[in-house]
């Protein structure tokens, strides 16, 4: 983002041809990146792409799309994963963005910061087995904290574990590793916010409301909305955690790729996953454009300062 | 979780490339001279002791999908071991069928792709004939029951055959008829292993549960509706059972293979539980053994098929609760060995399974109706 100067860095080799050499070679430091994002992100993209165009037995069009697009099932799908997703987006944002904020209002630097910074890392990657475990364990039917909910607060939700084994349970166990991952995003964005600009509101005789109003919010929106695009983002493209909890191969995209890829009972059909996986594609397309659009116009904020 | 993940599918292709990149394709005549990728049994290669000889040479087994819980897997390869002082190395436990073919045409061509594979019939038939298994057939090829209607070639050999079951706690009292799982005891309690849409066992798993209420491998609608009434009455839960759900008491009532079930029972006694199996009506399904036509150990893929499918091997899938289908012969010439017996009895029939065509129209079927069923 900021421009760190060369000049008067590095031989004292000609001048302006160790400023050219300088700048070619900084290519070839990112050759490495380029070289492990073309093999791993650009190359399966084009595989799954090119395979999303052809039929069961490789002929070139688009009946396999289309059959998916159609497909009843695939749409009840793509609904719960885009419909889950949102939801957490929006919940973790919302939770994510409040807590952050009570991190950056303590003191900096401080046990309970550091604590809840170190914490953040570590839970917004907790998923998979050991998340669903950990829910089960505690809030399944036979799980800790139903067993005692049963025998002391027998009415409440605690007590009917059903909401967990549904869409109801993926939404919270997502929200869960959504948070920490919210705080770890937004942090950044709240810490930038300058005192003086509160005492400049204040010094103009502007009220609490009318700081956040006409300053806070007009400042956090786009990076806060750019968050929660990641946020979304992140759950439409969880696996595992879904995979442990529910044992419905269409309940998600993602599920209906695994079951498509690796049916052993006759459902194997690797077109039809790739085609899925195309239509989440377009959808993490546009998710990510406007995450980078809002993030030039944070970036833009963020310099003028 | 990785927030910049992009999807599984392309995930899985990622980790193809990933995997491919770094192994060196070796040849895969040995240098003495003899080329078991084409022996198509022991004495066309010159007997055990030459196969063993050159297994040993090759040093290692790549195996696929063999999860050590899974019809006593773990001892078998244990045994294999240390019988013929071979490496074996251990890919994807967790794999599909489907999958230990991905994953053998993927890598072919390098050390690393699986020699041997442990299918169900379905996968089985759809690549036999296409040049993915290597033809062989082991000693004992005669007395295997069904090995020459399975495949007259010998491209895969039945192995064992697994009957579906319902393992239960001990500590919920006894089951003895499929109706009493809907008892409110068994609220929130009832998982079947695996989507039927994906899983062969949990496919298998509807079809007994079916044919306990009466219904045919030609419609399983029966079994369905008898699903929904446990799904409406909250017994039924949509998790995937695994060791630990079961360990913890997370899934007291799983529906499951007999096989895998029999480890939990041992596991259950080891820490002074009680994990009881209920089998409300014979149905299973039988795994095939087979070579891959790539296989980078050609030696070591058939010695293999040797042990597992002879009378050692016979012996560690009985006591691991499944049947291997040399168990017939083994009865009948009083050669069955007294722990095998203990365990699996002396049970001269298989267990009614279903055919590729019926477990194609009963996938097609569950499509639709099996998310009606027990979805959300």
């Amino acid at each position: 983002m900021t421009q760190i100067p060369i000049q008067g860095t590095g031989p004292a080799v000609g001048r302006t041809s160790s400023r050219y050499w300088r700048s070619k070679s900084a290519y070839l430091g990112v050759l490495p990146f380029l070289l492990f994002s073309g093999l791993f992100l650009l190359y399966p993209t084009w595989n799954v792409i090119s395979g999303a165009f052809q039929d069961e037995s490789g002929k070139f069009g688009t009946k396999v799309l289309v059959e998916v697009f159609n497909s009843s099932s695939a749409r009840a799908g793509f609904r719960n994963s885009l419909e889950i997703s949102a939801q957490t987006a929006i919940a973790g944002s919302i939770l994510g963005g409040l807590f952050a904020w009570a991190m950056v209002s303590g003191k900096q630097g401080g046990f309970f910061y550091r604590y809840s910074v170190a914490l953040s890392s570590v839970l917004a990657q907790f998923g998979g087995v050991m998340l669903t475990f950990a829910f089960l364990a505690t809030f399944g039917f036979n799980g800790l904290v139903s067993t005692f909910a049963i025998k002391y607060a027998p009415g409440s939700f605690l007590a009917e574990s059903s909401w967990l084994y549904g869409k109801a349970g993926i939404a919270v166990l997502y929200t869960f590793f959504q948070i920490p991952l919210m705080v770890l995003v937004f942090l950044p964005t709240l810490e930038n916010m300058k005192p003086q600009w509160r005492e400049a509101s204040d010094a103009l005789g502007g009220k609490t409301y009318e700081y956040w109003l006409r300053v806070g919010i007009p400042i956090l929106t786009p990076s806060f909305a750019g968050a929660a695009l990641l946020l979304f983002v992140n759950s439409f493209s969880a696996y595992a955690t879904a995979a442990t909890l529910i044992n419905l191969s269409d309940f998600l995209t993602p599920l209906a790729i695994a079951t498509a890829l690796t049916s052993e009972v006759g459902g194997a059909n690797p077109a039809e996953a790739k085609s899925l996986s195309a239509y989440m594609i377009i959808v993490v397309i546009i998710a990510m454009s406007g995450y980078a659009l809002l993030r030039r116009k944070v970036s833009k904020w963020e310099q003028r300062r | 979780m990785k927030f910049s993940k992009i999807t599984s599918g392309s995930l899985a292709v990622a980790l193809a490339v990933a995997i491919s990149i770094p192994v060196l394709s070796i040849s895969t005549a040995s240098a003495a001279g003899r080329d078991y990728s084409k022996i198509k049994n022991a004495s066309a290669g010159g007997g055990m002791a030459a196969l063993v000889a050159a297994c040993q040479k090759e040093g290692q087994l790549n195996v696929i999908a063999l999860p050590h819980y899974w019809a006593n897997y773990g001892e078998m390869i244990d045994g294999f071991k240390k019988t013929y002082g071979v490496k074996i190395d251990e890919a994807n436990p967790e794999g599909s069928s489907q999958e230990e073919i991905d994953s053998a045409i993927q890598l072919k061509g390098t050390n690393r792709s699986p020699d041997v594979f442990d299918i169900g019939l379905a996968i089985a038939v759809k690549y036999a004939g296409t040049g993915t298994f290597a033809p062989y057939k082991v000693k004992t090829w005669n007395y295997l029951l069904n090995a020459a209607t399975a495949s007259p070639t010998g491209e895969f050999t039945p192995n064992y055959t697994g009957t579906l079951t319902i393992g239960y706690s001990g500590a919920l009292g006894t089951i003895t008829k499929i109706e009493d799982l809907l008892d409110p005891k068994f609220k929130g309690k009832v998982a079947l292993n695996g989507d039927p849409l994906g899983s062969s066992t949990g496919l298998n798993g509807v079809f007994m549960v079916n044919k306990a209420v009466g219904g045919t491998f030609d419609d399983v609608s029966k079994g369905v509706a008898f699903f929904k009434k446990l799904k409406d009455a909250g017994n039924f839960i949509n998790v995937n059972p695994t060791a630990s759900t079961i360990a913890s008491g997370q899934t007291p009532v799983v529906i499951d293979n007999g096989y895998v079930q029999a480890g939990v029972v041992k596991q259950f006694a080891a820490a002074g539980q009680v994990w009881k199996m209920f089998t409300p009506a014979s149905v299973g399904s039988t795994y095939n053994s087979a070579v891959s036509a790539w296989a980078p150990h050609p030696a070591c893929a058939r010695l293999w098929l040797e042990y597992t499918l002879g009378e050692t091997g016979a012996r560690v899938f009985a006591i691991g609760g499944a049947t291997p289908t040399l168990w017939v012969w083994l009865v009948k010439t009083r050669r069955a060995p007294a722990d095998g017996i203990a365990s699996i009895g002396r049970s001269k029939v298989s267990a009614e399974a279903a055919t590729a065509a019926q477990s194609a129209a009963a996938r097609v079927y569950l499509k639709t109706a099996w998310p009606a069923a027990v979805g959300g």
